[in-house]
């Protein structure tokens, strides 16, 4: 599926096909996940399993929907979104890292 | 390339200038998405926190209703893959087919933002508003924001919708609809870490 085909190569702008297939792939995880939720299974599996389907589900969407590597620019959105995840990373990692402990050593 | 290109049909007349310029701005505007992904990451961080600080109040397991979040969850996904269908249409030049597309992908989009609504009502009707504890502040924060997204998303449909009757698939309509298209596919990923993080993982 030649994804760049209908444009100069405006991320944002896919074809019917790599949409269709996002959407297909989307949905079935969708339901997986908030089956696993529902099934009443242990709160661990839940959580790896809702955990492991979102990030599936978001690399689908980077693929299918947005595709920033399919654009001229390629290059710099991909810089950009490491950069972004880096951040998010420290930002999101070090908040829980920090409530945890100040927690643990208030209790 | 600039508005005054009132000849309508200047859909197959951009030459490699005009395609680097327009790559060029959704360089742009894909660097405006990635700095709102780290807000929504604060606002994750802060929700990740304050997630169990319930002061008496109710969970997350006694608040949500797995079935309405899914139909909601169903209808933002529609709407996203409505918005991808309308972006061939709108490289093609065929107008009328992307203001249907926009159509359906607005009406989509209203669906998932009413039963938002109607969440956010029903919860502080009950008494369990923002101010309640600081897991529901953090809640209506969180949901709140993307639901803000969603709302300034469809202000600009509209707009779209009123600049592809008026003015046609000119080069720069095209333009501003491929970044509208980045905007909503961006919203519908932060709306899979919210369904995950604050629904699923709550009524886990």
């Amino acid at each position: 599926m030649d994804r760049a085909q209908h444009n100069g190569g405006e991320a944002g702008a896919g074809s019917y096909t790599s949409s269709a297939a996002g959407f297909i792939i989307s949905v079935a995880l969708t339901a997986a996940a908030f089956g696993l939720a529902a099934s009443g299974i242990s709160r661990e599996a839940v959580l790896l399993g809702v955990s492991g389907a979102a990030l599936v589900q978001i690399a689908v969407h980077l693929r299918c929907f947005l595709h920033p590597a399919a654009s001229p620019t390629a290059r710099w959105n991909v810089m950009a979104l490491i950069f972004a995840v880096i951040i998010m990373a420290l930002f999101v990692g070090g908040t829980i890292w920090t409530m945890y402990k100040l927690y643990y050593h208030m209790h | 390339m600039t508005a005054d290109a009132s000849t309508i049909d200047t859909v197959r007349s951009e030459g490699p200038e005009e395609a680097g310029v327009v790559a060029t701005q959704a360089l742009g505007f894909w660097l405006y998405l990635m700095s709102d992904l780290i807000l929504f990451s604060a606002l994750f961080a802060t929700f990740a926190v304050l997630s169990r600080g319930l002061a008496g109040g109710p969970s997350g397991k006694e608040l949500f209703h797995l079935p309405r979040v899914f139909v909601e969850t169903m209808l933002l996904l529609a709407s996203s893959a409505a918005c991808g269908f309308t972006m061939p249409a709108a490289q093609g030049g065929r107008r009328r087919a992307v203001l249907i597309g926009l159509a359906v992908t607005f009406l989509l989009g209203a669906g998932f933002l009413s039963m938002e609504i109607r969440e956010f009502r029903e919860m502080v009707l009950g008494g369990n508003g923002p101010g309640r504890s600081a897991f529901l502040s953090a809640f209506f924060t969180l949901v709140g924001a993307h639901g803000a997204h969603v709302f300034f998303g469809m202000i600009w449909m509209l707009v779209m919708v009123g600049q592809v009757a008026v003015r046609g698939l000119t080069a720069p309509v095209r333009s501003r609809l491929s970044r509208f298209s980045m905007f909503w596919h961006f919203l519908d990923i932060v709306w899979i870490g919210v369904f995950t993080v604050v629904y699923l993982m709550g009524v886990a």
